[in-house]
This record gives C-alpha cells, structure tokens and sequence, in this order.
C-alpha cells in the first residue's frame, strides 16, 4: 500500500490491511482461511470501531505551552494528527518532545493550550482516564512491569477496559469470568501480533531488551487507543531491528490505528511516518510530508545540518 | 442503642475546658513555643534528608534520641542530678555547651553511619522506594532496641541544668530562661542553617541535587558527598535539640523517647512545607503551640500528641505542600 | 505422550529457568517446583498440609512444642492471629506496595471494639461476640478509609508515617479515654457459643485449641478470596501500582480506587485478627498494642515474602512462635525481628520465599492457546528446544 495521501480521506478495510500486514511480518500465510493475521485484527479490537474514514482530525493541539519555573519547556505548540497516519514528531535534544507527550498524557499540567481527542478536551482529566478516552503511550526508558509476565503486562493494558473490581473478583462474577477469559485470548493474540507470544510466560524485566520495547507497545496496544504514541521506539536498536521495527508501525497504523511517533533516527522517520512536525527549543518551526520536510531550510538548520549523516540516508 | 448513645453523651469520652485554656493561655503559648522550637530544629533533619534523597528518614528520631542519651551522660558525669548544680554562671554555660557538642558529635555519628550502612548500599543497588522506607523504620527500630536493651525500659535518671528563673516580665507574663535560650537559639541555629543552604557551596550543592540529582552529578555536584552532609547537619542539629529537649523535660532519655518526638517533628516539617528551612521553623512552633493548647483544653499531656497527630492529618487532607510550600523538592503524587 | 501444548509449556518453562537462573534464595526451587505441578496436585498437597496444620495443637509434637514454658494449644491459637493479621498486611505492603506502619492500631481496634460491645465491663449493649467480628471490620474498614483518603494520594512517606502515627495514638487514646478504662482494661471479654459435656465453654480462654481451629479456618477461606483478588483486575493493579506507579496510572490503572481497597481490605483483616485476639485472651486493656508489635507485623510480610500470601502466613506465624518457643530470646524479639527486617532488605528484599504472584485467573488458557497456534501454523511461531523433551 503506498503511503497514504492524507489531505483526501480514504476508505480502508482492516482486512484488506492486515493481510499485507501479514506479509510485512514475514509470517508464512495458511493456504485455508481463516488466516491466523486477520484473526489478528479481530482478536485484539473486535469491539472497537475501527475508522474507515481516513483524513479527519483525531487530536487537535493548540497553543499547547508548559513552563517549569522560569523555563518554558514547550511554547505555544500547535498541529493536529490525522485519523490513520503515522506523524513524526521530531526535533533536537532537548526541544520539548517528550515535554509534548507528557503534557498530551497528562504527565505534565500545560500552563497554556489544549489538547482534544475526537472534541473531548484531555486538559484536568486524571492519567488513567485519559487513557481511558483512547490515548495510549509507551516510555523512551522501558517501563514495563518488571515482577510481571509479558502476558500479565498485556493484560494491565487491556484492563483499561474491564469494569470488575474487587468485589466482582471475590465473588468471581460471570463478567469477571467473561473478561479473564477474554483477556487471555486477547493478550496472547497481542503478544503474536507484535512476535513475542512464545516468551509470554516470562517475567518482563528478564525478557531481553528488543522484546521489552515490543511488549511496551502490546501494551499500549492493549488499551484499545485511538492514538498510539510512541517515544522513541528504536533507541538501541541495530538497524536491522529498526526496519523490523519500522513494519510493525506500519502493520499497526494500517490495522486502523493513528500512531505519534517521536524519533531519532532520521532513517527511521522518514521512512515511515507520513508527516512530520519539527520542534525547536519548544516551538514548533515547520510540518509536512518527510519531502517537505527534508527540504525545509529552518529544519536542514535546526537539526539535519547537525547531524548530516543521519539525515543523509 | 440507648445505652450506646448515653455512653459517648457523658464524659467518659472527650471533655472540653475553655476555662483552662483562657486562664493559661500566654503560659502555654510561651511554653508551646519552646517545644515548637525543639521541634522545628529536629524538623530541619527530616526536611533536608527528604530534600536530597527523597525519603522519610524514619531513623532521625533516633539519632535525636542517641543525641539526648550523650547529653545526659555527659552531664551526669560531670556532676549534674536532679537537683540544680551549685555552680557559678560562666561555669553551668560552659559545662552545657561540652554536654551540647557532646550530643552533637553522638547524633551527628548515629545519622552518619545510619547513611554509611543502611541507605548507602541500597542507593548503590537502585532499590525501589519501599525498601528504603522498610531500611529506614527498621533502623529506627533497630536503634531503639539497642538502647532497650542496653539501658533497660526505664528512662535515664533526671539532670537540672539550672535553677530556671523568670528573666522578665511580658505584660503580666513571666518569660522563663529556659524559654529564652531554647527559642533564641533554635532561631539562631535556624538562620544559620538558612544562610547555608543559601550562600555556601555546600548550600549550592544540596540545593542542586534537591531539584535534579542527575543533573546536578553532572555539573560536577559529587552527590555522595552532598547527602552524607546532610545526615551530618541533621546530627548536629538534632544533638542540639537534645540539649533543649533535656532541659525541659529533665528525664527525657528513654529508649521510646524520639518516637513521638520525631512523628511530630516531621509534621512540623510537613506543615511549614517539607523541604523549607524557613516553613519548618514556622511549623515547628505553630505545631507547639497547638498542641499545647490542646492538651490544656482536653485536660492532659498526652493529648498533646493526639492533637499533633490530627493537625498532621488535616495538612495532608487541605494543603499537602504545607503553609509556606515546598521548595528544597517537590511533593510528587 | 507429549502434545503440542506440553511441549510448548516445557519450552515456557525452560525458558523461565534460564532467564530466572542469576537470584537464588533458600526456597527458590521449591517455589518453582511449586509452579510446575498440575493443578490437582496442587490441590492434593494443599489438603495435606491443612490437615497438618489443623492437627498441629492436638500433635504436640516434641521440640516443637512451646511447653512447658507456654501452653501449645494458646501458642498455636497466637501464632494463627498473627499470620491472619500478616495476611492482611501482606495485601497492603506485599502486594499493593503501601508501607502501613499502624497496623497495630486496626489490631487494637478491632480487639476493642470486641471488648466494647461484649465485655461486661462496658457499658454499651452487649452483641454476641461473633457478630462482633465483622463488626471490627466495618470499624476498621472506616478508619482505614478516613486515613487512607488523605494520604493514598500523595507519596508513600506520608502514608507511612501517618499509619505510624495512628499505630500509637489509639494506644494512647485508650489510656486517656476515661471511657477505654485504660490499663484496667474490660474483664470478660466475649467468646463464640456452645458447651462442652463437662459444662464448660468450648471456647475457653484457657483452651486455645478451638479459638486456633476458628481462626485457622478463617485463614483458609480468605486466602481463596484474597486469591481470586490478586487473579483478577485488582490484583494486577496492586502488583502494577507497586513495581511502578506512574506507569499504572498511564495505562488506564486507577491507582487510588485500588490503592484504597487495599489499604481498606488490609485494615479489615487487621481488626478481625484483633477482635480474635480479644476474644482469645478474654481481656484487653491498652498494654498489648504499642507500635512495636507493628513492626514485627512488617517483618512478618518480609520475612515471608512481599506479596506471598503462603510468605506472609509462615512468617506471621514465626514471628508469634518464637518468642513463645524460646523464651530466653523473647526480651530481645524486638532487636532481632529488627535487625532481621534491616538485613533482608539490604542482601534479599523479596524475602525468603521468592515466589512470585499469579495474577491470571486462567492462566492456564494461555499454554493451550499457544499449543493450538503452534500445531495450526506449524512448530515455526515456537523455538523447538532439544532439551525441552528430556
């Protein structure tokens, strides 16, 4: 599928994309339906509306500025992400993008702007409830739960969307049945979709690192969010892990998903988002297509120039 | 039920005597404020640890306590008994200020090895927060434990370091010597530590490694160093508010006897605003005061501690940074 | 035989040893022994041990008899409250990560409230003493709640020394309550009903064989419920919110609802072991509940284990039995239980047993799901392993 042209919206099925999805994963495809990846889609959202219509507004930021103290960290920030894109959002050390995610996640309480996902304002709503409304993140230092199995970690994402407390849990309820149940399917369906399933019974802080940053992302995954935002996801990694890497962004955005991407690795950004916004000592200097984006003079300045082998490939 | 209800109606429970605490009202206002002051110079201890390291240093009660054993000792050995010595001025000063270093140096010791060998080792490893609440309460119970079976469950016998007379008169008002010394000192000690923590390179650092501790190693702040002053200023501070706890309370020295010393300690601390030098003076003595009247409103001593208690509790429900804010570190949710 | 899903299990397992290898404890293997059984072989060595441990005061057994300096039957009746209060605390500071500190103080009131509404020293009407239990825990469960709600929101220093404070007030509340009477205490407190051929009562305060049964029981069954707790939504937010708080709340864990059930569960269970302990002495006066006897509550949790529910019951229990055992140690249990507490964290913070918690109500679910994926698919989703198969 080639990269979508996000200014016209465009009608997309999960089934016709998790097939391709299938084959970017490099899993060989049973002759005789049903195929083990579109039971993948399925299987990890079947609740979920997914969007067909591709294009719209999902995230409307404006005039988003946090300060600590004296330092403005983030100034007047403002962009949207689109309904089933990848955007980039990239910049220097140092030029707030991380600050961005923190304050869109509720980490950090912006001193200025907003932050809506499909018109519900995120500003004064506590973490979890904001993840609730659809916004899942994974950590640029791995946060796993570390005295936790990878499936159990999964599983705290999907209880995002359990309601069983702990005196359903006592009285072991039929809906807490029903979600156990469903939990494990789902958590395991996860842990395949993102290529870890067979270390799902092993403790996450001995799980080796690659899979760490896959399991963040299950997990993420795992609370069924209209915005996947990932905080640089390939730090570590060999390149021949970041192109894996790179098709499992594309296998999630194509499975319905919008994805902010914060990076490092030109490489890896240009490659694979289909916008990109460009932070610099916490302002927002341009945004566009990674063509645009590689041409733009205030971003060859601001970062290419400084680190011209990165921007090269 | 009718029994249930006659039962808290009377005054079996809780009783109030306003007429009390109108007739006392500037005596224990005067003597809250010395307490207050003890209070505020142990507060300094919990509020600098927790600035550096983050963590309630539930041992610090002891390391007072260590404090008030030295200068006890050091008194008795030199002659003190109940009875107030007979003694020349310059000669009670001089001995006062050797028992002072005294449970200076000893609190000063207990915080320093306190760090060395139970925080020290777990900081190396990167231990999870609960540990190191789980070290520090077990520290302070091992200490306490130590001295129980050392000096036994009784408290060391009495030492009157001077014939406590009224120095001048307060609109009506007696003001004793041993509130003057204990207040004008502890404000003394108070401003200096204050000076310190706001114009000397040490003061530099500890502030550093209070806002950012990695930021702070590497602009070359050695942050080890940091922390072990600070245990060591804590020491010092809380050997001195031995030396004033002992004077008021003449047979303090009991192997329990910073236990609640130190829960109202840290709520001093709490209260003006934990990591503020200035808020734990200002809490300290309105700790004192309060709690004093209410134990004259209740009708006995122990309810001195109650009353802490329940102001600590109400800080933490409407205003959690305190009444000045935290500024050394933040309260982090 | 071996299927598919054996086999994928063994290669679970096999990857679990390895990567599982770096930290061993005293009773690490049998904890894994222990995860490998089938699950009716789990059961077979439950209903084993239960029926050892009920028989435990009957036995007697030499060397470990506390006698002659302690009557057994009362050993064991103490050594099974305080593995029932262990077992509550074990919720708060093993699982949910919470360091409460007081717990002594939902001990004693739960011991009081006993001795209110049955003792006849008390002037309140008079309830039959089992009505008295959940009683306690509704008290209990209020003050947990009343000092859970300001602090669970702030960091964990502020709940730590608050409960540590609340340990030593009640104690001190009872002392100048002219209404709690006390050191004088309340006489007769009540106990469960029935008589004995000879007249007697059964639950006697001098008989602590029937008070060990009733307790023991109560321990078995909340270890069910506790177990289907952590197997469940809020036993995964407890280990969540304890390995990393900020990282639950983001992923859509509402830390403080679960912060508080825990601290709430914890303080229930606290004065239920208190209201037995009331009963079981017959007498509560305020001597019995100093701050102290908290600490050794926490040491208790460690000793066994944070988290272990199996842990913190053998430790609640040692941690009675010893000084009662050995009497010469009792004046220095306090500095030993201390210096133990001090010494586990620094050298080995998950205690001595270092099992780990199950949190998936079907777990096993998931080795068959994996056993199908790998027989549908091929063996290629799964690394075959040589060695699985020996």
């Amino acid at each position: 599928m080639s990269s979508p042209a996000s200014d016209q919206p465009e009608v997309r099925t999960p089934e016709a994309s998790t097939a391709e999805g299938a084959d970017r994963l490099g899993v060989e495809q049973p002759d005789a339906p049903p195929s083990l990846e579109s039971e993948v889609a399925q299987v990890v959202a079947p609740d979920r509306d997914i969007e067909v219509a591709v294009g719209d507004n999902l995230v409307e930021i404006r005039d988003l500025t946090v300060t600590f103290g004296g330092l403005t960290a983030l100034d007047h920030v403002t962009f949207d992400i689109r309904r089933g894109e990848i955007l980039g959002l990239i910049g220097p050390n140092g030029a707030g993008k991380t600050t961005c995610f923190n304050a869109m996640t509720g980490v950090y309480k912006p001193s200025d702007g907003t932050v809506e996902l499909e018109g519900n304002s995120l500003g004064g709503r506590k973490k979890h409830a904001i993840t609730r409304l659809g916004l899942a993140r994974t950590f640029q230092n791995i946060r796993l739960f570390g005295q936790m199995t990878a499936l159990e970690n999964v599983v705290v994402g999907l209880d995002a969307r359990h309601k069983t407390s702990v005196p359903g849990a006592v009285f072991r309820t039929p809906r807490l049945r029903r979600e156990e149940k469903s939990s494990i399917e789902h958590g395991m369906a996860l842990l395949e979709f993102v290529g870890i399933v067979d270390k799902s019974d092993v403790l996450a802080r001995n799980l080796p690192y690659g899979y760490q940053r896959r399991l963040e992302i299950a997990r993420a995954l795992a609370t069924e969010p209209k915005l996947l935002c990932l905080d640089e996801p390939a730090a570590g990694f060999n390149p021949a892990e970041k192109d894996e890497l790179m098709q499992l962004i594309r296998t999630i955005r194509d499975d319905g998903y919008t994805i902010l991407l914060i990076e490092h690795d030109m490489r890896l950004v240009m490659g694979v988002t289909d916008r990109i916004v460009v932070l610099e000592f916490g302002k927002k200097i341009a945004e566009g297509t990674p063509q645009e984006i590689r041409e733009d003079p205030k971003v060859i300045a601001a970062y290419l120039g400084e680190e011209s082998d990165d921007g090269a490939a | 039920m009718h029994t249930l209800l006659a039962a808290a109606a009377d005054d079996q429970w809780i009783t109030l005597d306003w007429a009390s605490l109108g007739s006392t009202f500037w005596p224990s206002t005067f003597d809250g404020l010395t307490f207050g002051a003890i209070y505020a110079l142990v507060a300094l201890g919990y509020t600098l640890v927790y600035g550096v390291l983050n963590l309630m240093n539930f041992a610090h009660s002891e390391v007072f306590i260590t404090g008030a054993y030295a200068v006890v000792f050091t008194l008795t050995s030199l002659g003190f008994g109940a009875s107030p010595p007979n003694l020349s001025g310059p000669e009670i000063v001089l001995n006062l200020i050797l028992a002072g270093l005294a449970g200076m140096a000893a609190a000063a010791l207990v915080a320093f090895l306190l760090e060395r060998i139970a925080y020290r080792p777990l900081r190396r490893r990167n231990a999870p927060r609960l540990v190191f609440l789980i070290t520090a309460i077990g520290m302070s119970f091992v200490i306490q434990n130590l001295f129980f079976v050392w000096r036994g469950a009784t408290a060391e016998p009495s030492v009157t370091m001077f014939q406590n007379k009224a120095v001048f008169d307060l609109g009506g008002n007696l003001i004793y010597m041993d509130t003057l010394i204990i207040v004008i000192a502890a404000i003394v000690m108070m401003v200096g530590v204050d000076q310190l923590i706001r114009r000397t390179r040490l003061g530099r650092g500890i502030r550093a490694v209070a806002q950012d501790p990695d930021t702070a190693t590497l602009m070359g702040v050695n942050r080890e160093r940091i922390i072990i002053s600070t245990f060591v200023i804590g020491g010092v501070l809380a050997g001195a508010a031995a030396l004033f706890y002992i004077m008021k309370v003449p047979s303090g020295a009991i192997y329990n006897g910073g236990f609640i010393l130190g829960i109202k300690a840290f709520t001093a601390a709490v209260l003006g605003g934990i990591g503020n030098v200035r808020g734990a003076l200002l809490g300290g003595l309105l700790l004192g005061v309060i709690g004093n009247y209410g134990q004259v409103l209740l009708g006995n001593g122990q309810w001195t501690d109650v009353v802490s208690f329940i102001v600590l509790v109400l800080v933490l429900m409407v205003r959690p940074e305190g009444i000045l804010g935290s500024n050394l570190a933040k309260v982090r949710a | 035989m071996t299927s598919p899903i054996e086999d994928a299990a063994a290669t679970q397992s096999h990857l679990d040893e390895q990567s599982e290898r770096p930290k061993r404890g005293p009773f690490d293997g049998l904890a894994r022994r222990w995860d490998h059984l089938e699950r009716w072989q789990q059961w077979g060595v439950l209903a084993l041990v239960a029926a050892l441990v009920y028989l435990l005061p009957v036995l007697n057994p030499p060397l470990i008899t506390s006698e002659p300096s302690n009557d057994f039957p009362i050993t064991c009746a103490n050594m099974a409250i305080y593995a029932l209060a262990a077992l509550g605390l074990n919720a708060v500071v093993g699982q949910a990560g919470l360091l409460d500190l007081g717990y002594i103080g939902f001990f004693a009131v739960g011991a009081y409230v006993t001795a209110l509404w049955t003792s006849t020293d008390s002037t309140f009407v008079k309830i039959p003493y089992l009505w008295t239990l959940p009683l306690a825990m509704i008290v209990t469960v209020f003050f947990g709640i009343i000092l859970g709600l300001p602090t669970l929101r702030l960091r964990g220093d502020y709940l730590a020394i608050v409960t540590l404070g609340f340990g030593e007030i009640i104690r001190l509340l009872a002392t100048i309550i002219p209404a709690l009477r006390g050191q004088v205490g309340f006489q007769n407190v009540g106990a469960p009903p029935g008589t004995k051929s000879d007249g007697n009562p059964v639950f006697a305060n001098s008989s602590g064989t029937p008070w060990y049964w009733l307790t023991v029981t109560i321990i078995i069954l909340l270890m069910v419920l506790l177990g289907n707790i952590e197997r469940s939504r809020a036993g995964r937010a407890w280990i969540a919110i304890r390995e990393d708080e900020d990282a639950a709340e983001i992923m859509g864990v509402p830390t403080f609802k679960f912060k508080l059930w825990a601290f709430a569960i914890g303080a229930a269970l606290g004065g239920l072991s208190g209201a037995l302990f009331g009963g079981l002495n017959g007498f509560v006066n305020n001597q019995k509940f100093d701050v102290q006897t908290s600490m050794l509550f926490l040491a208790a949790v460690v000793l066994g284990g944070a988290g272990n529910k199996f842990g913190a019951v053998i430790g609640g229990a040692l941690v009675a039995y010893l000084p009662l055992r050995f009497t010469g140690l009792a004046e220095y249990k306090f500095l030993i239980f201390g210096v133990i507490l001090v010494v586990l964290m620094i050298f080995r913070p998950q205690g001595l047993f270092g099992a780990r918690n199950h949190l998936l109500t079907y777990a096993s679910r998931a080795r068959r799901w994996l056993g199908e994926k790998t027989s549908g698919s091929g063996a290629t989703a799964v690394p075959a392993t040589e060695e699985s198969s020996s």
